[in-house]
């Protein structure tokens, strides 16, 4: 079976397929890849099937070295991709295009400079030992696939149907620097919870992201917070991938792939899935504008 | 009854219920999932609906949850006929239980009763996993005794050890892992409610019944 040995790993990567659904009666979530658009594109583009695992990579930063012929490829946060050959010779590779890899052939994830999580797909999938159905790595619930350390052998799989179409394909376009992120919201399940001024409140100012954001939530701040009509405890209660869970301060936490299964404060609306995928790109510092659909 | 269901995004709904009790009715009522519904999630008064936008929408999903009937066969309704109680007696899951908790002498001073009532009641009822979350495995228990609804403890403890038997609000449940938690702790169990070993991996997930049995003299 053919390897990927990881050499160097800066912030962290985890694996990550679709998750597994389907056990919130048991109070385990489903996880899988945070921005789950960018992990099927990567996957997409080396000819494997959607469920396959891919790494995530928490910006970028991570050297992996190939000992045979791999194809991979890079999505999600855009960071510097470079193939050093075994003899040392540098070949100049780029994200959201098809990698080449032969053996001894070592590709480096640089930092990218907008985004979050990279993503790396190689065709056949990561073949690491699937945990209730998934290769996903559930940081709540600290079940599945451990996080990747330096020096671990990931075998690759063979879980690729075809053979890639395309040698590349064009990254999203990102917003300026100094432009807030757009995240789309649908109200609700208990916007009637907050004061009638909660839709002005939650889209007419930036809100800030915090540095205590993670695979769980992305915390927010901002000047103005929502604030309560329904002022008694919320008993526990299900809750949706990208739910705006508003905690006492009244700034909004959005939830991503590991998030709780009940929540016990009110969520005033949901983000669209592809917004979802667009929040777990956000880092600390960003700023965020809601838009009501 | 008109059910209240309300949008939680674009692939689910959440409907909200008076009590636990009409939450758990409405579930037994379900029988089979709806079609195109993926996940019923329970809450302590709701149950989230997620669905495949493939296979069904919010008006079609709306339309098949006011056709439900709600099953009276919840816990509290069977309690109240005898044969039926000791049915559920013997479907329960039996978790032994060492009643020496650190906070057992001070819930049983709360509720106006000696550690040795709190024991008896707390062994004398069927519990039910109303929902699981928090961490895998972590059942929220309700009894078929009135419920002493307890405070929570005014302090979390950093380390609440696997196996502790809790109680808070109108429920118990057992510590699936160490972790921080403020339920007041009356006992502990050497069952893991959370295996991957076991198919299913939790002991109690939402429906199970649980009959408590004191192991502490042995």
């Amino acid at each position: 079976m053919s390897t990927l040995t990881v050499e160097r790993i800066g912030f962290g990567v985890t694996t990550q397929d679709l998750g597994r659904p389907g056990f919130s009666d048991m109070g385990l979530g489903a996880a899988g890849a945070a921005d789950r658009a960018s992990a099927a594109l990567a996957n997409r583009m080396v000819g494997n099937r959607p469920g396959a695992a891919v790494l995530e990579a928490l910006l970028g930063s991570v050297s992996l070295r190939s000992d045979a012929h791999v194809v991979a490829a890079v999505t999600g946060a855009a960071c510097a991709v470079e193939v050093e050959r075994a003899d040392g010779s540098v070949r100049g590779a780029a994200a959201y295009e098809v990698l080449l890899l032969g053996p001894g052939d070592t590709v480096h994830l640089g930092v990218p400079d907008t985004g979050l999580r990279s993503y790396v797909a190689v065709r056949g999938g990561f073949a690491v030992e699937p945990v209730l159905g998934s290769r996903s790595w559930d940081s709540l619930a600290q079940l599945g696939p451990a996080p990747l350390q330096a020096g671990d052998t990931l075998p690759i799989g063979t879980e690729a149907d075809g053979w890639p179409v395309v040698d590349a394909v064009a990254p999203p376009l990102e917003p300026w620097p100094w432009e807030s992120v757009v995240l789309d919201v649908v109200p609700g399940p208990r916007d009637d919870w907050f004061t009638p001024a909660w839709r002005t409140t939650l889209t007419g100012q930036d809100h800030r992201v915090s540095p205590d954001s993670d695979r769980v939530g992305v915390r927010t701040t901002a000047a103005e917070p929502l604030v309560r009509a329904v002022t008694h405890e919320l008993p526990s209660e299900g809750v949706e991938t990208g739910s705006l869970q508003v905690p006492p301060d009244g700034f909004p936490v959005l939830f991503l792939a590991d998030h709780p299964v009940t929540g016990g404060y009110p969520v005033v609306a949901v983000l669209t899935p592809a917004s979802v995928d667009r929040a777990a790109q956000l880092r600390p510092g960003d700023t965020v504008r809601f838009r009501v659909v | 009854m008109t059910l209240d269901l309300r949008p939680a995004g674009s692939s689910a709904l959440l409907a909200t219920f008076d009590t636990l009790q009409d939450t758990v009715a409405f579930r037994a009522g379900l029988g089979h999932r709806p079609p195109g519904v993926t996940e019923v999630v329970s809450g302590a008064r709701t149950l989230l609906f997620r669905y495949d936008r493939t296979r069904t929408d919010a008006a079609r999903l709306r339309a098949d949850l006011a056709g439900i009937t709600p099953s009276a066969t919840s816990t509290a309704a069977r309690a109240e006929t005898a044969t039926d109680a000791d049915a559920d007696a013997a479907a329960a899951v039996v978790i032994p239980v060492t009643y020496d908790g650190d906070d057992l002498t001070a819930v049983a001073d709360l509720a106006g009763m000696t550690p040795a009532d709190l024991v008896a009641w707390h062994t004398g009822q069927i519990w039910t996993s109303a929902f699981c979350g928090f961490a895998p495995g972590f059942s929220y228990l309700t009894g078929t005794a009135p419920s002493l609804d307890l405070p929570r403890r005014s302090t979390a403890r950093t380390a609440v050890p696997s196996g502790a038997v809790a109680l808070a609000g109108e429920f118990s449940a057992v510590y699936p892992r160490t972790s921080p938690g403020g339920w007041q702790l009356i006992g502990r169990t050497d069952v893991p409610m959370w295996s991957l070993d076991r198919d299913p991996p939790a002991l109690a997930p939402a429906g199970t019944r649980i009959r408590f049995v004191d192991t502490s003299g042995t």
